[in-house]
């Protein structure tokens, strides 16, 4: 039994991680409806500068601070260059352009730092180490400080953006564009400023994502692969619903976990690839829009 | 004036939905097959040399056959995404599937001829695609996209797992059988290029007039608008799973032509999720929703690599094989975003403006 409650808070808390990644999908589909394929490649890129930058000796709140900034620069590039010239086109459109985004950043990042693997110390850079929590060790328990920290800072993420959404005046100018952009226009709104700041957000993000995926699995390429882990949540949960992501996160996490440990001795193994895809589509055969997405009513 | 329709009078409905009602366009056809079928193949391969810098069997070989292989693969994913409007990221999986679908059959059923094989292998990852087709009954656009995510990684390790299906080595490594038609084998790089070339002049006929069919009719109705063509009565039970079929079954043979006539041994990594986006890339490239498209796009990225190579050998001597792949990512990333802004209808729109533009040329008034 242990076991098994051991097994179900690791899922849990990984499901957390694949919330942060998929938070930033749902903070630009909100506000743009642009299905932002990139986001892994955004998590990449960010991961890869703060190492970078702490690499060179910078100070860890310092390199935050720097990475943050090129986040909003890159953010608001992406804004000027590729989202303006596809003002209005059909959806399935602009996400074409993010999965050549994701393509030229993974390039870019690469280019401009490199190929290498670079560890991201849990110790030096979060101030504590990955061992199992001391607290939770007595009761029987092996959960790591670091997957408690992780799931800490993505929950405070979450309240963050709940509060901004709904209490502060950009939030609701945000809340405004994603139910409408023309009436958000005719009432004032600067759609363009509201873009940039959803993005800029969204990096936001990428970077504290990045650096807990980091810690996890060494900043490297296959980074960007995360987002392959967090689709399947946010179909799960609704592609406009913050909630959905956190919810989406949990079931999937746990689910993959406890797959992973009950079925993968049956069956072999890897099956944490799929498994999350498979049960988001049987949640989307009953809901066809997520658990909490808006249903979309068609008319012609 | 050179290219022009007028003058070309079409006197029973026969000839007016003829394939090509165009003598220029016939005569065009005409020519490149041509050049394919009997120029390539007899062009003297030291000529060859003297003239590109790669010899006649690399050409045929490396570049040739990849290139018509993956123009398949992209019609089919273009039937599917361009025509039918089902966004699809799984392509790569169904590729797979043909693969290993063919080797079986070839391994299993000796006697079985290598046509049929290559059929043989489209019914069953036709088969596969209805399979994965089923869930877009139910939900539609990007919700679609990523489940068919869910066919890729699947399949994927469906294949890699199932020892019956690819032998049972880690990386599901399979050795194609060697290939014979009549008694006669197939192995140098000129026979697997004709036969290649044969395969894909045949289902590129075979789509070009599907999609002037009632069911190519049906896919754009649905891509367009699938809540009104549901209403004027098109099924979109019998045509959102068709295009998955009909577009798995390209999917499924390009496959097979990549186990025997490209590589010769396949591992289940040749196949991954990269191979699916590429795929795509090259539909948008090349314009969706265009037969003449999949071939530019897929001639496009599969010059780029070569081209990028060398330019830059030429230029700036050895560079690090880290920047050139990082290079070509960033410009085959660019290049989707620069066509969707520029020319959202990819390469094949580029070649309608030279029409529209030759139609008047030399005398623009």
């Amino acid at each position: 039994m242990t076991f098994f409650i051991e097994v179900t808070i690791s899922g849990l808390l990984a499901g957390i991680m694949y919330s942060l990644v998929a938070l930033g999908f749902v903070m630009i589909f909100k506000a743009s409806g642009v299905f932002n394929f990139a986001q892994g490649a955004m998590v990449l890129f960010a991961a890869l500068t703060f190492v970078r930058f702490l690499e060179m000796g910078m100070w860890v709140w310092a390199a935050f601070v720097v990475t943050l900034v090129a986040m909003i620069v890159l953010a608001t590039a992406i804004e000027w260059i590729v989202l303006r010239p596809l003002v209005a086109r059909p959806p399935i459109i602009l996400f074409m352009a993010t999965i050549g985004l994701s393509f030229f950043l993974e390039g870019f990042g690469q280019g401009i730092w490199d190929n290498q693997v670079h560890g991201l110390d849990c110790e030096s850079v979060l101030g504590i180490p990955d061992i199992p929590a001391g607290w939770l060790m007595e009761k029987g328990l092996m959960i790591s400080q670091f997957d408690l920290l992780a799931a800490a800072v993505a929950a405070v993420s979450v309240v963050l953006l709940v509060l901004f959404f709904q209490k502060t005046r950009t939030g609701r100018a945000l809340r405004a564009v994603s139910d409408d952009h023309e009436a958000s226009l005719s009432v004032g709104i600067p759609l363009r400023w509201i873009w940039g700041i959803t993005w800029a957000i969204a990096g936001l993000i990428a970077l504290v994502a990045g650096i807990l995926w980091g810690t996890r699995l060494g900043v490297q390429y296959s980074l960007s692969m995360v987002v392959l882990k967090a689709l399947p949540v946010i179909i799960l949960g609704g592609f406009d619903s913050i909630p959905g992501a956190i919810i989406g996160g949990l079931i999937i996490g746990s689910a993959e976990k406890l797959g992973e440990v009950y079925l993968g001795d049956y069956v072999g193994g890897g099956i944490e690839n799929f498994l999350p895809y498979l049960l988001a589509m049987v949640f989307l055969w009953f809901r066809p829009y997520g658990l909490f997405g808006r249903e979309i009513i068609e008319r012609v | 004036m050179i290219y022009r329709e007028c003058g070309v009078f079409k006197p029973t409905y026969a000839k007016d939905m003829a394939i090509f009602p165009i003598p220029l366009d016939r005569w065009g056809i005409g020519v490149i097959l041509f050049v394919a079928f009997i120029v390539v193949p007899v062009f003297p391969s030291g000529l060859w040399d003297k003239i590109l810098p790669w010899s006649k069997d690399y050409c045929l070989s490396s570049i040739f056959v990849l290139f018509l292989i993956y123009s398949l693969a992209t019609l089919g994913l273009n039937l599917l995404t361009g025509y039918a409007g089902q966004l699809s990221l799984g392509h790569a999986a169904f590729m797979a599937v043909g693969a290993y679908a063919g080797y079986n059959l070839s391994a299993r059923l000796e006697w079985l001829p290598l046509p049929l094989v290559f059929l043989g292998a489209g019914l069953v990852t036709a088969a596969v695609g209805l399979l994965f087709g089923i869930p877009s009954l139910r939900i539609k656009g990007f919700y679609l996209a990523v489940a068919t995510l869910a066919a890729q990684f699947t399949i994927e390790w469906v294949i890699a797992h199932v020892s019956w299906i690819s032998g049972g080595s880690v990386l599901g490594t399979i050795d194609t059988p060697p290939m014979k038609i009549l008694g006669r084998s197939i192995d140098t790089p000129l026979e697997k290029y004709l036969l290649t070339l044969f395969v894909v002049v045949v289902l590129t006929i075979f789509a070009k007039n599907i999609v002037r069919s009632k069911i190519g009719r049906a896919w754009m109705s649905i891509r367009d608008m699938d809540v009104a063509s549901e209403i004027i009565g098109v099924s979109q039970f019998r045509y959102k799973l068709l295009a998955f079929a009909v577009s798995s079954f390209y999917a499924g043979v390009a496959g097979a032509l990549i186990a025997f006539c490209y590589l010769g041994s396949v591992q289940i990594n040749e196949f991954e999720l990269l191979l699916s986006f590429w795929i795509l890339g090259m539909c948008i490239i090349g314009g969706m929703g265009s037969i003449l498209g999949s071939f530019l796009g897929a001639g496009f990225i599969v010059l780029l690599p070569i081209f990028i190579n060398q330019v830059v050998r030429m230029t700036s001597g050895v560079m690090p094989s880290d920047f050139l792949s990082n290079l070509e990512l960033m410009i085959f990333g660019g290049m989707i975003i620069f066509f969707l802004i520029v020319e959202p209808f990819g390469l094949a729109r580029l070649w309608m403006t030279i029409k529209d533009k030759l139609r008047l040329w030399p005398f623009p008034y």
